[in-house]
């Protein structure tokens, strides 16, 4: 499953089973190489485990339910500083808005990548997305 | 008015750029159908029933001469010479090609326009009271506030995907021309108590199948806290809005299951985490940013004109034309010396809020030469010349005449809002321009339309109610049962700060029957008013929907009626509008300066 951030996609990453919200909040298991998250959680439930989660990751079941960004956005709000990844169907056109929201990165699956190769994702990093933001 | 900087420049010219390069994809595979439709929506690019749609963004209805002129271009360039202004400000080009939207988009770029959200399920184009900056009961501009929102709206990362379309609008005066309580958000500028500017803040409006009337979810909101708490709003409602059932989708349905009380308690939590956070996200604008935009909006420079004049008397006096409309397409305006003017774009007959490329040419000279320079489009599809000195109204309307847009019927019953209905909308279930055209042409004249004095009839072509048929005095929905055209008629609906739903009246109405129901309405009305001030709605507010009622179904004294929808009456061929109505928009500028109303 390539991972794509802002250098381009990343095939190496290790594909870790990820521990579920389940597990960890019954305290069944240790999120240091990843939690999994649905993207109606409510990450308020997250907080007293932060420091000891190595990475989030936030399913989009579809690329047109935005849950996701949001709930990045809370995250981030609630002080979360580790990596954060945007998982499942995300387009590439969206990369900017996941970055814009606080993910780190986004991993899709290898049929969307054979879809929507590197150079899709490449052409959109620079993209300022938001006037208002950009202006400062 | 706004200009745009490098910032907003880019920011367009990305997203044309970014479009392009979708299609592209799409023409390739690298996007699915699935994948594409909410990319194109985005920017502007509906699927229509005969071919793509251009929605473009007139931000809060305000653009100058030039602009204008590039709509008219466009309009003869790439569509069939004519544009369609819209209930929320916009205009929609009917008939583009795929390929040649890029192109259309980069030549709206090159006057500062665009048609980013103006479709799709994220933050729409912001709507405005068309009489800001003008208007004498205004307590505060609300463009600056409006611009500072297309700003913060456009392109906004977070909330471009959300379970629905989401509509905001701002008035700055208490009479409210915006129609604040049937949007996602309504804004109301005001001042509370020690003075400070603010807003209250309504949400959960809408029409639709489900109309609902805005509630208040706070009283008042400082002007700085704006972005924040919209902010809160919108993420509230993109995590908890149902995604089940894209009926259900908007947030007025969220408010109404969730309860007011609980929704306003979760926006107040997150707005306070938004406040408390240190590095200032997107809500966080500077004091000179909101300088910079507020500079844009600062009144023209106007002069001392007369607010009278010996050649103005004597026109009134003399013009019985000029004096009618006078009367019914002019309004005060805040300095002495100007006057609104309301422009019709309901031509008797015509398509309601269409103007051909000639016609936006002549709205751009004459705002360059009596409005300095500015135009508006109101949600009630007229254009509005904001700033015009009193002593050039009988120029003014001179010019009008001869562009055959001097049509004196503004808050009158041929002053009809219509969606575009089966003509050209892939949802609508029935027609709704000709209904618009049958009713103004039955009411043609102009003496009896004086009679019966201000009255608004609005018609949606299907349930989603574009046309805004329930907040109509007259409300018309047009439906299909069984293949056959039924309208519906609803009774008291008001747009204003009274906000209220038009109530059902009974059973639909076959196509051919609505005018005899419209006339037999004012008929008692003419009949139950009180003295010839009493309007429509204020009858009915006095007596009731029971004596309208049973004028509508005169057989069985309202309460069953007879009009079965089905009256056996096959509806006409269909669409025959489209092919009159793109034959009128291709006719000669002559035909258009012979016309008389």
């Amino acid at each position: 499953m390539p991972i794509v951030t802002d250098s381009g996609f990343d095939f190496e990453t290790q594909a870790d089973a990820m521990l579920s919200l389940e597990a960890l909040l019954s305290g069944g298991g240790d999120p240091a190489s990843g939690l999994e998250v649905a993207n109606d959680t409510d990450p308020r439930d997250l907080v007293p485990h932060f420091d000891g989660i190595g990475l989030i990751a936030v399913t989009f079941p579809n690329f047109a339910d935005g849950r996701g960004f949001s709930l990045a956005r809370r995250l981030r709000a609630l002080g979360y500083e580790g990596r954060l990844r945007a998982k499942g169907h995300v387009i590439s056109d969206q990369y900017p808005m996941a970055r814009a929201c606080g993910f780190d990165e986004v991993e899709i699956d290898e049929a969307l990548a054979t879809r929507q190769p590197e150079e899709h994702w490449l052409a959109v990093t620079s993209l300022s997305g938001h006037a208002l933001r950009a202006r400062g | 008015m706004y200009r745009y900087d490098e910032f907003d420049d880019r920011f367009v010219r990305e997203r044309v750029a970014s479009f392009r390069s979708q299609v592209e994809r799409r023409l390739s595979g690298a996007l699915t159908e699935d994948e594409f439709k909410p990319l194109r929506l985005q920017n502007g690019l509906y699927l229509q029933l005969h071919a793509y749609m251009l929605r473009v963004a007139i931000p809060y209805g305000t653009l100058d001469a030039p602009q204008m002129r590039q709509l008219a271009m466009i309009a003869e360039r790439w569509d069939k010479g004519y544009g369609h202004f819209t209930t929320r400000q916009n205009i929609q080009f009917n008939w583009p090609t795929l390929q040649d939207v890029p192109a259309i988009l980069d030549a709206l770029a090159d006057v500062g326009m665009h048609a980013i959200q103006t479709s799709g399920n994220c933050i729409r184009n912001v709507t405005a009271d068309h009489f800001a900056g003008a208007a004498a009961d205004e307590i505060e501009d609300p463009r600056p506030t409006a611009e500072i929102l297309r700003q913060w709206s456009g392109g906004h990362p977070e909330f471009a995907f959300l379970p629905r379309k989401f509509k905001i609008a701002v008035t700055g005066s208490p009479n409210d021309r915006a129609v604040t309580k049937a949007h996602d958000i309504g804004l109301r500028m005001l001042r509370n108590a020690a003075g400070e500017p603010g807003y209250e803040v309504i949400v959960g409006g809408g029409l639709g199948r489900t109309p609902m009337i805005g509630k208040v979810i706070r009283e008042f909101l400082p002007k700085n806290d704006l972005l924040a708490y919209l902010e809160s709003v919108l993420r509230v409602y993109n995590l908890h809005g149902r995604r089940d059932n894209k009926y259900k989708a908007r947030i007025k349905i969220l408010v109404h299951e969730s309860k007011l009380e609980n929704i306003r308690a979760e926006v107040e939590a997150e707005f306070e985490r938004l406040m408390a956070e240190e590095a200032g996200p997107t809500h966080a604008l500077s004091a000179k940013e909101v300088a910079r935009i507020e500079a844009c909006f600062a009144p023209p420079a106007f002069d001392d004109a007369p607010d009278r004049a010996l050649d103005l008397d004597a026109a009134l006096a003399a013009d019985t034309d000029f004096r009618a409309w006078v009367k019914t397409n002019v309004t005060g305006h805040r300095q002495s010396g100007y006057r609104i003017v309301t422009v019709s774009l309901k031509l008797i007959g015509e398509a309601p809020g269409d103007a051909s490329a000639d016609q936006m040419r002549a709205l751009a000279d004459i705002a360059e030469r009596y409005s300095v320079n500015e135009l508006r489009v109101s949600h009630e599809q007229n254009i509005v010349l904001p700033h015009v000195r009193a002593v050039d109204l009988p120029e003014v309307f001179a010019c009008l005449q001869q562009a055959g847009l001097a049509t004196a019927n503004i808050g009158q019953i041929t002053d009809i809002i219509a969606c575009p209905g089966m003509d050209y909308c892939a949802l609508a279930t029935a027609r709704s321009i000709p209904v618009a055209q049958d009713i103004a042409n039955h009411f043609s004249s102009p003496a009896q339309a004086a009679e019966i004095g201000k009255l608004q009839i609005k018609i949606s072509g299907c349930i989603n109610a574009c046309g805004h048929h329930h907040v109509g005095h007259i409300g018309i929905l047009g439906l299909e049962k069984a293949g056959i055209e039924s309208y519906q008629i609803t009774l008291g609906g008001d747009a204003t700060e009274t906000t209220a739903i038009g109530e059902y009246a009974g059973p639909g109405f076959a196509y051919d029957d609505v005018v005899p129901a419209i006339q037999r309405l004012m008929d008692a009305y003419l009949a139950l008013r009180a003295n010839p001030d009493e309007i429509f709605l204020q009858v009915y507010r006095r007596l009731g929907a029971a004596p309208f009622k049973a004028a509508l179904y005169p057989a069985s004294n309202g309460s069953t009626g007879s009009g079965s929808g089905g009256s056996g009456k096959r509806p006409p061929e269909p669409k025959p509008h489209l092919i009159a109505s793109a034959q009128a928009h291709q006719a000669t500028q002559a035909q258009f300066v012979f016309y008389h109303f």
